[in-house]
């Protein structure tokens, strides 16, 4: 269990909406008097309604992945029904299965198209945000097709509202268009990282392909010219189709702003520019050749400069592919498949309609608040850009202490309003390499390139460290919607340059912490 | 002889398992076992082992050497 009684109520208190109240009538209905609350926050992509095109935008609006705020109020889950892969990557190593490991082509358990079936109602029915099921691996869905495809027709006969998506490498995804649309699966990724097969030899040492493995350019080519014809035969059927990259420094780094062109010319609506995961002791080529990924600075420099090209995410969590909850909240463990398999599954669309429609209401409640506070911010003219980090735990406000917090969510902040540009995680890692460092040390480098900090609570010690870090602890927003109150610091920050109270400093770079989780 | 899988190095990623050409592979106690009896080290069938060619480790896959080569029929 994620949380234990106390701490739900917590968050239902502070959520202190009417969502709150229905979630907690629907679990207390379905006997789970603790998997309410509006969960752990994850953060918003700089995609909004505003900037997708609206057919495109009712597809995402409540898609965890892809919209700004949809993932605050809505989850996902993955099931881990796709085992086998077809092409080996640098940055990828199947062996390592820690159980606290929290990233892609990792699990804990897989299962067969009936059980996920079982599971993903059992899930839908006790979290009622549910809305989206996607197969992700632990392999490639589509070297596994008999599965993933058993598996989707299974759902989409018995939950015809859950959304289904799927992610792949591309290899095999000519091949399977026709069945994808069948399922009326109607979001895929693709992971690109490369378009220029000498490139992608650095990445992918092999493919197996047509009962041949390849190897080199030779491989790295098949690989590019499938999955970009892929992505054009999705794309004039009209299915969704967001393209993942792994930065890689030195390697691909430059050249995924030529990937971001390719793959928007075929018609892909969302880029996701991921950091590259590469601790030596998840044993992956790149982790043991020393191999870095990007500081804070260099992937937010790259997604600002493909932005102007199209839509970018930057609220991916790099999820296991049996994550189940919202993003940044896994509850999977509450979901095993001995757990499963002796739950009594009443799959009632009527109480997951109404608290869905009951999320619409605060989503506009919020969108209002921060359209109102925008507006004043008319006729300000500055260059000044900061970056402000908040701690949350949900549903777009200031509603976490910063000692609780796992991680922050970064807007930055301009006369233009407040942009929610990534995360960062502060959370407990397993021993490697972190283990005798000082926590709060670890923070600030986390959110050294932010000039605030909002949180709704602060002790005294914490407090005297950021500010000598530079870092302005913000306490005086606490339970205000996020966007609204960033707005509101940045006026009285211009005010305040303007009196001579204080004076802008640039602030450095950040670091991107990876490695597993520690629940608990 | 036979292909054989090294258990220990096994991730029981199923891969092997949908490629072999003589359906001699099945998993067993968590891991996937090739039944020697059927596999004919992908002679007649592709240029190089299926299994070996799938298989996400290196040298997990391997010739049994307690079995001798396959010989196709004439």
């Amino acid at each position: 269990m994620m949380y234990d009684a106390e701490q739900s109520l917590e968050v239902i208190e502070e959520a202190g909406s009417s969502v709150a109240d229905l979630l907690q009538q629907i679990a207390e209905h379905k006997g789970c008097g603790t998997s309410g609350g509006s969960g752990k926050a994850s953060c918003g992509s700089a995609a909004g309604s505003g900037d997708l095109a609206p057919e495109i935008w009712e597809k995402v609006k409540n898609h965890p992945c892809y919209s700004e705020e949809a993932h605050h109020h809505y989850a996902r889950m993955h099931v881990a029904v796709a085992p086998a892969c077809n092409i080996q990557c640098n940055y990828c190593n199947r062996k390592y299965d820690c159980a606290n490991e929290s990233r892609p082509g990792v699990v804990s358990e897989k299962l067969t198209p009936e059980q996920a079936a079982k599971k993903v109602l059992a899930v839908a029915s006790t979290i009622p945000q549910m809305t989206v099921l996607g197969i992700a691996g632990p392999g490639d869905p589509l070297a596994n097709p008999a599965k993933t495809f058993k598996t989707f027709e299974l759902i989409y006969n018995t939950a015809p509202d859950i959304k289904l998506c799927l992610s792949t490498n591309g290899l095999m995804l000519p091949d399977h268009v026709d069945t994808i649309a069948k399922y009326n699966v109607d979001h895929v990724t693709i992971t690109i990282n490369m378009v220029d097969p000498d490139i992608g030899a650095q990445i992918y040492p092999w493919i197996f392909y047509q009962n041949k493995r390849y190897t080199g350019r030779e491989a790295a080519q098949i690989l590019t010219d499938r999955q970009l014809l892929g992505l054009e035969m999705l794309t004039e059927r009209g299915i969704l189709c967001k393209v993942n990259s792994v930065m890689i420094p030195g390697v691909n780094d430059k050249h995924l702003v030529e990937v971001n062109r390719a793959v928007k010319s075929r018609g892909a609506f969302l880029h996701n520019i991921m950091p590259l995961i590469s601790a030596p002791e998840h044993g992956t080529v790149f982790g043991l050749t020393g191999q870095r990924g990007p500081t804070a600075q260099e992937l937010k420099a790259l997604q600002d400069s493909c932005e102007g090209e199209m839509n970018m995410m930057r609220h991916c969590r790099q999820c296991r592919a049996d994550a189940v909850g919202l993003l940044g909240e896994d509850r999977s463990a509450e979901f095993t498949t001995d757990k499963i398999m002796e739950m009594e599954v009443d799959y009632d669309i009527d109480s997951r309609r109404a608290y869905q429609a009951k999320v619409e209401v605060e989503r506009q409640a919020k969108v209002t608040a921060k359209q109102t506070e925008l507006e004043t911010l008319a006729g300000e003219m500055s260059d000044v850009k900061i970056l402000i980090a908040v701690a949350t735990k949900g549903g777009g406000r200031v509603n976490e202490h910063f000692g609780h917090a796992k991680e922050f969510q970064v807007y930055e902040l301009s006369t233009g309003g407040a942009k929610f540009v990534g995360h960062r995680r502060v959370d407990l890692y397993c021993q490697g390499g972190f283990g005798d460092e000082d926590s709060l040390e670890s923070v600030i480098r986390a959110i050294n390139d932010c000039a605030a900090v909002f949180v709704a609570k602060i002790g005294g010690c914490p407090k005297t460290d950021l500010l000598k870090a530079g870092i302005e602890p913000v306490d005086q927003y606490a339970h205000e919607f996020i966007e609204q109150s960033a707005i509101a610091y940045f006026k009285d920050y211009l005010a305040r340059i303007r009196s001579g109270e204080i004076e802008h400093i640039v602030r450095g770079d950040a670091d991107i912490r990876q490695g597993a989780f520690i629940n608990g | 002889m036979a292909y054989k899988i090294v258990a220990s190095q096994c991730t029981s990623c199923t891969a092997c398992e949908a490629e072999c050409p003589n359906v001699a592979i099945t998993e067993k106690g968590g891991t996937f076992v090739i039944n020697p009896k059927k596999c004919t080290e992908c002679i007649g069938y592709f240029d190089i082992p299926q299994c070996v060619a799938v298989c996400p480790v290196d040298n997990t896959c391997i010739i049994d050497n307690n079995f001798p080569r396959y010989q196709p029929r004439a």
